[in-house]
């Protein structure tokens, strides 16, 4: 299932926390080589993680990390911003209704589907809070598989070789995108929303409830 | 909502919110709205990491004065849901479900607040946390009609009002806006002398997504409500030149 979970939050799922950036690090240093900090717990945090960040997060059967993404809103300090102007032609993307969306990480374990759940989490996201844009940080290679489960980025700008080529991009949410991705993920739209609903406040039917 | 022309136009409310030179004026700012979107209240409520507390909006003055006396900014459900968020919350998706929060919902309705509460959190420098709430009464659907048709003006405005409350503020000032970046103020420029988008995506070499977020970044950093005030403000103030 998906968790969606803002920084703050994690302390109540400690493994699924512990998990996510080990296998952040297990993706990013030993698959990928970025020049990414890894703690003595082999974990990997950056700078934005600090920043309180909303991640969604995939969590196995087992309660394990199987994917994730990050989120902050570009009001505030972003990777994009700080790091990669030279990709979006020297845009700096301000706005609370654009949304940076970095570290997309899979487990070396990830089941079929996952990739094509987190970018369905992503769709959730833009339709529950009016979000138009994401402007995204990825390793390039991972354009193939968002290409494979029909969710294709606007690629802005790629640099670097090989595993360390990492590209900018961007989504916008399109209902027949969000549809594709379901049946790709092989999950239901009802399902995705479920869980949506389950992290951030089950609206409660108020049929007879509204005596006022 | 027979009386159209009475209520003002959001362009002349940010005019306004920018011309804005003491916090009294955001109260008048925020009755505007309130009548603008015709809702029962707006309200803007900042707290700062020390604690300090600063709001504006229509609420019954007795209300305002209860919940500083009452101290009820640890139980609200509203700030404690909202606060380190930045996702807009609506009300029936907080947890009401404690004994204090059920106790200050009752007291909450009592002085006339309405059960309906959609509230946009935002985060400013060095810790600042605001809310910028609407409140009415009506049922679930057309409440939900509401927001989802205005949620994203909404949000931008509750973005504006507070970097104007932080500019007022003495010894604060708001997170920097961000130049137009030379792509942006092409970008505004075309648009200004009437090309289309898709004219301005082909003269760019961008796609027509790409420029969907140029044109949504540089309204923000302009201030602006939609496309045609932002190429309005961009000109005003000398950032493009036609």
């Amino acid at each position: 299932m998906i968790r969606y979970l803002y920084g703050d939050q994690l302390a109540k799922y400690p493994r699924l926390a512990r998990t996510m950036f080990e296998d952040r690090a297990d993706q990013f240093k030993t698959r990928l080589e970025w020049e990414v900090t890894v703690d003595a717990q082999g974990q990997e945090r950056d700078a934005y993680d600090d920043l309180n960040p909303l991640y969604a997060i995939w969590e196995t059967a087992a309660g394990a990390h199987g994917g994730s993404m990050r989120f902050l809103p570009t009001t505030g300090r972003t990777m994009v911003n700080e790091h990669f102007l030279d990709l979006t032609g020297g845009v700096a993307f301000q706005s609370p209704l654009i949304w940076e969306c970095t570290r997309f990480c899979l487990s070396r374990h990830s089941e079929p589907g996952m990739a094509a759940a987190l970018m369905l989490a992503g769709g959730e996201i833009m339709q529950g809070f009016g979000v138009k844009h994401f402007v995204g940080v990825f390793d390039a290679r991972m354009v193939r598989i968002y290409n494979r489960i029909g969710a294709a980025p606007e690629v802005l700008g790629t640099k670097g070789e090989g595993r360390q080529s990492i590209s900018v991009g961007l989504w916008e949410f399109s209902e027949a995108a969000q549809k594709r991705v379901s049946r790709v993920a092989g999950i239901p739209l009802q399902v995705s929303r479920g869980w949506f609903a389950a992290s951030f406040g089950d609206v409660v039917p108020q049929q007879g409830v509204n005596a006022a | 909502m027979g009386f159209l022309e009475k209520v003002p136009q959001l362009d002349d409310v940010i005019a306004r919110l920018e011309c804005a030179e003491h916090l009294e004026e955001l109260q008048t700012i925020i009755e505007w709205l309130r009548d603008h979107y015709a809702v029962d209240d707006m309200v803007y409520h900042w707290v700062s990491s020390n604690g300090t507390q600063y709001g504006c909006g229509t609420y019954d003055p007795k209300w305002v004065a209860r919940y500083l006396e009452k101290g009820y900014l640890r139980i609200d459900p509203v700030v404690i849901g909202c606060y380190q968020r930045f996702h807009p919350v609506d009300w029936k998706r907080l947890d009401w479900s404690g004994k204090a929060a059920r106790a200050f919902m009752k007291d909450a309705m009592a002085h006339g607040v309405g059960h309906q509460g959609y509230s946009i959190p935002i985060r400013g420098p060095n810790g600042q946390f605001a809310l910028f709430t609407m409140s009415h009464s009506c049922d679930d659907d057309q409440w939900n009609s509401f927001t989802e048709l205005n949620r994203r003006d909404l949000i931008l405005l509750a973005h504006y009002f507070n970097q104007t409350a932080l500019m007022l503020e003495p010894g604060r000032k708001p997170e920097p806006t961000q130049p137009l970046s030379p792509r942006e103020v092409e970008t505004m420029t075309l648009l200004a002398v009437g090309y289309s988008r898709a004219q301005v995506a082909e003269t760019l070499a961008i796609s027509e997504h790409t420029l969907r977020v140029y044109i949504e970044s540089a309204r923000f950093k302009l201030g602006a409500m939609n496309t045609t005030h932002a190429v309005a403000r961009a000109m005003a103030r000398g950032q493009i030149v036609v």
